[in-house]
């Protein structure tokens, strides 16, 4: 065990995949010599040599199209987009290319060995184009799976089942956790499952479900509800695409509430797919609406950041709203 | 330490702007209409089981493209896409390759597919989307891919492939070198970002690629003088330190030497290489336009006096390597195949009902598994609405 932060985490992981696998590759902007601008690929250009962890020109549709390519040749692509915020000149690549690559070719090809990591998520005073979280628009894509880690623990088991798993995979690392959470971490290779909830602690009055930096003001506002007797239930989704339904409807199934909290905006986020999902498989066993807790339908503020994030407090509000519904 | 790159310019101390007007871009030429070549061209070393392989491919193109756009206006085929006009280009840079070298096409390169061996049983497979297409019935017609035969599936979406294929390239070099990737595009689809992407990061990574660009003067409708303003797209080449070459790509000969040497570059130096191969599509874009909308007879009759496919068969005929005689024999026979294969193709019945569902991810997740058995008892309760798939459900 070692005291790590979710970055130190992250390298550790990528070491790690590039150590035990040398078909494995790191590149993105920035990634090389520097270590990307949050230290991320850190001394893996040192250890493994410039043709395995390289910076690129400033062109995300180009660091996917070559990451799809060089994932479809037989490498284990691991591509870095600096923030989440810019991942969108390489949407069609992701979109069209990557998910799409084993489908149209009836498997002869795929981009299973690729693997995107970006920062995402607010809370470092980023203003618009830092701050992002646009998973719900990859989610809509079939072909993909989509993982966001919560710890440095799960940041290093789940980055390297994303970088092993036989798919393409998004993966959403939580920029303002980077090093402000800090934990313990085996020094040793261990992977976590994709597609399988955590649940954090067991409660029987109501279920709150985040994943990401957002389980912090999650696991905040359950002390605060635990306080006035409320016994909740905390989960963590951990991967989006393909989400476990059955962690998610059996816990509702006990506790009859759900929370549901992410710092995307309301609309078309992914909340609204899970609450479609459990409305529809526990629908008699509901106390309550379904409630959302979320970024507002706005672009993502500067000045007023605190006013705009779904923190401890709205959560708290909107446990004590279904509760007492 | 890697390090800042400035430019080794040398000093001025007026403004002066430039433009670049004054460089054009020459054609590389070897072989005339008339079948003879030009004096003092640099000759192909092309035997001639290779020549007629190349030659036989032109003519097994041309057949299919007439037999299955007749077919698509009969209504026995949804789509298709002919690429009559550009044999030479296609056919002439796939067989200056190494048969095992990665092609990522954009799709008008049934050409190469041909060439590497794709059967006319495979293309009909395709063509209608049966159980037996290797894309599983999921892709429009003339979509193929090939992993044997190292054709990548194309894809739609234009100019994707042209960073795929610098990706592929860079992995080839990490396994050691020896063979490269070529990726074929319009000149349309040149104007892409894709396709800056893909050649600054080629040249800077020093990948072994060939970009072959198949100027054929329209994107569906759009003229090239309506596509870019400068002398065509092999200037880009320079902007990116990448070498480049302009060839006829009507000119088979032309065509296999330059793509030879370009294949020498990129394999033994590392380089990628952009070549513009100069053609003009013959046939509409697709079956779903009607060029006389966009372009002049004349225009076209002027391109057809240069078609390639002529111009090899005269060359042949001066070397005593072609008849007339097999001529008509291999079109016979060629015409007689397409359409047989046609017939037995159209028969065949279409994927099955599961393979909605599999290869969108390598395992069928819980969520689509559901998702497909509600499809399923949907369909057994309106086996009607849906012909091509309850047949296969009432045993199931």
């Amino acid at each position: 065990m070692a005291k790590m932060n979710l970055l130190q985490a992250i390298n550790n992981a990528l070491d790690l995949a590039m150590a035990s696998n040398d078909k494995t590759v790191c590149f993105g902007e920035d990634v090389g010599v520097f270590g990307g601008v949050f230290r991320a690929t850190s001394h893996l250009q040192e250890k493994y040599g410039r043709a395995r962890c390289f910076n690129t020109p400033l062109v995300e549709q180009g660091i996917i199209g070559f990451a799809n390519g060089l994932a479809a040749q037989g490498h284990v692509a691991v591509a870095e987009i600096q923030f989440a915020d810019y991942i969108f000149p390489a949407f069609d690549q992701i979109v069209n290319e990557s998910a799409k690559y084993r489908y149209r070719s009836g498997s002869l090809f795929d981009v299973g060995n690729l693997t995107i990591r970006t920062p995402y998520g607010g809370g470092i005073a980023g203003g618009l184009y830092h701050s992002q979280s646009p998973e719900a628009y990859f989610a809509h894509t079939p072909g993909l799976k989509i993982v966001v880690p919560r710890n440095p623990y799960e940041a290093k088991g789940l980055l390297l089942a994303s970088i092993r798993d036989p798919n393409p995979v998004v993966f959403f690392e939580p920029k303002r956790l980077y090093r402000a959470s800090v934990g313990d971490v085996p020094e040793e290779d261990y992977e976590l499952p994709l597609g399988k909830a955590s649940v954090l602690k067991e409660g029987t009055d109501i279920t709150l479900l985040a994943w990401g930096a957002q389980m912090e003001p999650l696991e905040k506002a359950a002390e605060m509800a635990e306080k006035e007797g409320i016994s909740c239930e905390i989960i963590d989704l951990r991967t989006i695409v393909p989400w476990d339904i059955e962690t998610v409807t059996n816990s509702v199934l006990k506790t009859g509430r759900l929370v549901i909290s992410h710092e995307a905006p309301l609309t078309g986020g992914f909340a609204g797919e899970i609450a479609a999902t459990i409305q529809e498989r526990c629908f008699l066993y509901l106390e309550s609406p379904i409630a959302r807790v979320t970024g507002l339908d706005t672009p993502f503020p500067l000045a007023l950041e605190k006013e705009y994030v779904p923190d401890h407090l709205k959560i708290f509000e909107a446990i004590k709203h279904s509760i007492h519904f | 330490m890697p390090t800042t790159k400035n430019a080794n310019s040398s000093s001025i101390h007026t403004p002066t702007f430039i433009r670049g007007d004054e460089f054009h871009f020459p054609i590389y030429k070897v072989l005339k209409q008339d079948g003879t070549t030009y004096r003092g061209a640099v000759l192909p070393k092309l035997d001639q089981e290779k020549a007629l392989r190349i030659y036989r491919t032109m003519v097994f193109t041309r057949v299919l493209d007439e037999r299955m756009l007749a077919a698509q206006r009969q209504g026995r085929l949804s789509f298709y896409m002919q690429s009559t006009g550009e044999e030479a280009t296609v056919i002439g840079s796939a067989a200056a390759l190494d048969d095992a070298d990665m092609i990522m096409a954009q799709y008008r390169e049934q050409g190469a597919l041909a060439y590497r061996g794709f059967t006319t049983d495979q293309f009909m497979n395709q063509l209608f989307s049966n159980e037996l297409d290797y894309g599983k019935g999921r892709q429009m017609p003339i979509h193929y891919g090939s992993r044997d035969l190292h054709y990548m599936t194309i894809s739609s979406p234009l100019a994707t492939q042209i960073p795929q294929a610098t990706g592929y390239a860079y992995g080839q070099k990490l396994d050691g070198g020896g063979h490269c990737t070529i990726t074929y595009f319009g000149e349309g689809a040149a104007s892409e970002g894709d396709f800056h992407a893909a050649l600054n990061m080629a040249s800077v990574h020093k990948v072994p690629v060939i970009f072959l660009c198949r100027n054929n003067g329209y994107a569906i409708s759009t003229p090239s003088s309506e596509q870019f303003a400068a002398d065509g797209i092999a200037p880009r080449a320079l902007g990116y330190r990448m070498h480049a070459i302009r060839v006829d790509g009507n000119d088979i000969l032309a065509v296999y030497q330059a793509t030879l040497e370009a294949r020498k570059i990129a394999v033994e130096q590392n380089e990628p290489v952009l070549v513009e191969a100069m053609s003009y599509r013959l046939a509409a874009h697709s079956s779903s336009d009607d060029p006389s909308g966009y372009r002049s007879k004349k225009e076209e009759e002027a391109w057809r006096e240069k078609d390639p496919i002529l111009r090899m068969k005269l060359w042949l005929q001066k070397k005593k390597w072609w008849s007339e005689e097999e001529e008509k024999n291999l079109q016979e026979s060629l015409r007689r195949e397409v359409l047989e294969t046609m017939k037995k193709a159209e028969k065949r019945p279409p994927p099955p009902l599961d393979s909605l569902v599999t290869d969108v991810y390598d395992e069928v997740p819980p969520q689509l598994a559901e998702q497909l058995s509600k499809l399923k008892a949907h369909i057994r309760k309106y086996p009607d609405a849906y012909p091509k798939s309850a047949g296969g459900l009432k045993h199931g």
